[in-house]
């Protein structure tokens, strides 16, 4: 696909395809970073693609003390799902069961939106008949008592109905070493952003997908035209000095947000050069009939 | 510029001050709020007779001298300011449903009594039954803030069923009796019974009196309600974010009730 070069760096004519989610941010304190970490990261595993988590989750970054309701060291996580109900679902399973459970914990709202999602109002019912209501601040929250002191959570949170999911960057390199270094140094950027996470391991995914599959009980399956080891039995889209892919999922609370991490990624995949990183960059779309937002890497490019 | 009102003499007899709120004075002249009719006690009375009115809006309603005899200053206010330098009689803000009422002096019973929204401050002390509910009525204060710089009379707090209520200085006898649920904070001393017959809610003292035989004691507390809490409450009072943010300990009770409330002592 002709597209342009910048810095020895090969950038695809390309779009990325994304689609609109259903989307909230929580935050999680804890006695120390340590823990309010810990509970982030367990709330925010095996929810990488909604295709088999349900949701897709990520930590949004940390907030500083000073920041958060109870003073004590937060971090903020962004949850993403295809319908209301099941981030309602998912909300109450990973809070309930991550959260809730890790130790000194208090989790709160923190996205203004309209809609509203429970958090406290069903957790609460842990509580045995035990558990406390108290509204200050113009908010409302619920004290269950737990076996190191009390879970403080927040009655509801909010949600979005403008989150973006799906933004992408396909990193294609020489060999193995610099396409993990690109997209590290992309994923480093990437994380600064707020409101967008990379929902998967390390925000790096290696076995991206197209839609549908030879079996019926497969709705995705692996992408490959971008596999270099089919690239003599299917229609590839590899040039032969590219022997490795790496992709880059975004979701965002926003439509800017998304694009933010794309441009600061792509940037980031530039700078590295096409020696020690990546020599092309693409992104994966469905023709462009599917996802109503469209991300062109052109655009996005320093 | 706000609507002033200022008191020409100490008036003679009580008088009715709830038609002097800014939902009720929108869209009047200066001229057609001195011919509202107040409620007193023997002699027909202007809002004429007793104040200067000097015109503006209505948003801000300014008293410029109070009197023991003024009551139901700012009663069922909707919205705006109502703001008195001086003091005033029984039921200040009663049902305050929104916006924000200041007393700069003292003023007597019943003051924020049903508080249903909004903003009660009293810098000077209250009387008795601050919050309370009023004869025949079923619950106290059930929303919004009070507070209370000075000290308060007896049964503050009864019936409080939601909403917070700040006292900096010192308690009467029987604070929070009959408490639903809501949050009641004293930084100063307090008499006797604290949370008679409370079902849930807090009572937090920072200067506890012996605590009755029917609390029961639950330790330590360290929850991260406390900091947050106190974190909420600090515009409104350094003492009481103080007060959470120091060690606590908890009792919980009335134990002859329900028993659900709790009372924060420091450790």
């Amino acid at each position: 696909m002709p597209g342009i070069t910048r810095n020895g760096v090969r950038i695809d004519d390309s779009f990325a395809e994304a689609f609109p989610m259903r989307g909230t941010a929580l935050l999680i304190t804890g006695p120390n970073r340590k823990w309010a970490r810990q509970a982030a990261v367990t709330m925010t595993g095996f929810a990488t693609s909604v295709i088999g988590c349900g949701v897709e989750a990520g930590i949004d970054g940390d907030v500083d003390p000073r920041d958060t309701p109870d003073g004590r060291p937060g971090v903020r996580v962004l949850v993403f799902a295809m319908s209301s109900n099941e981030l309602q679902n998912q909300l109450t399973n990973r809070v309930g069961q991550c959260v809730l459970t890790s130790p000194g914990s208090a989790c709160f709202a923190d996205l203004t939106a309209p809609d509203e999602l429970k958090l406290g109002d069903l957790l609460r019912y842990f509580g045995d008949g035990w558990q406390i209501s108290k509204k200050f601040g113009g908010r409302h929250f619920w004290r269950i008592p737990v076996m190191d002191g009390e879970f403080l959570c927040e009655a509801t949170t909010s949600f979005t109905k403008g989150a973006v999911g799906g933004g992408n960057l396909l990193i294609c390199g020489a060999d193995y070493e610099s396409t993990l270094r690109a997209a590290e140094a992309a994923i480093e950027q990437m994380d600064k952003v707020k409101g967008a996470i990379m929902p998967f391991p390390g925000g790096i995914v290696r076995s991206g997908s197209k839609v549908g599959s030879r079996y019926k009980v497969l709705h995705a399956s692996t992408n490959d035209a971008f596999c270099p080891t089919l690239r003599g039995q299917v229609a590839t889209e590899l040039d032969d000095d590219l022997n490795c892919v790496l992709e880059i999922v975004i979701d965002g609370l926003t439509e800017a947000a998304v694009a933010d991490a794309m441009r600061v990624g792509l940037a980031a995949i530039v700078k590295l050069g096409p020696k020690k990183g990546a020599r092309r960059v693409s992104a994966g779309n469905y023709g462009g009939k599917l996802g109503p937002f469209h991300f062109h890497l052109k655009e996005l490019a320093p | 510029m706000t609507l002033v009102l200022s008191l020409k003499a100490q008036p003679p007899q009580r008088l009715d001050l709830s038609p002097l709120v800014p939902h009720l004075l929108k869209d009047k002249s200066a001229k057609e709020i001195a011919e509202i009719d107040l409620a007193t006690t023997k002699e027909p009375a202007k809002v004429g007779d007793i104040f200067r009115v000097r015109a503006g809006s209505v948003d801000e309603i300014r008293f410029d001298g109070g009197s023991e005899r003024f009551d139901n200053l700012g009663a069922e206010s909707t919205t705006g300011r109502v703001v008195l330098t001086g003091d005033a009689g029984s039921n200040v803000g009663r049902k305050l449903a929104g916006g924000e009422v200041v007393v700069t002096g003292h003023v007597g019973p019943y003051a924020g009594s049903g508080i249903e929204s909004g903003r009660l401050e009293i810098i000077g002390d209250a009387g008795d039954f601050l919050a309370a509910p009023r004869e025949g009525e079923l619950h106290g204060m059930s929303g919004g803030t009070l507070i209370v710089r000075g000290t308060v009379g007896d049964r503050a707090g009864d019936r409080l069923r939601r909403g917070t209520i700040i006292i900096e200085g010192d308690a009467g006898d029987w604070l929070g009796s009959r408490l639903v649920a809501g949050t009641l904070v004293v930084l100063g001393a307090v008499g006797l019974n604290p949370g008679y017959l409370m079902r849930r809610g807090t009572l937090a003292l920072a200067n506890p009196p012996d605590l009755p035989p029917y609390f029961v004691d639950c330790g330590a507390y360290f929850a991260a309600f406390a900091p947050a809490f106190g974190r909420a409450l600090k515009p409104e009072s350094a003492g009481a974010e103080r007060f959470f943010r120091g060690a606590l300990r908890r009792f919980a009770g009335d134990m002859s009730v329900l028993g659900k409330g709790e009372i924060f002592v420091p450790a």
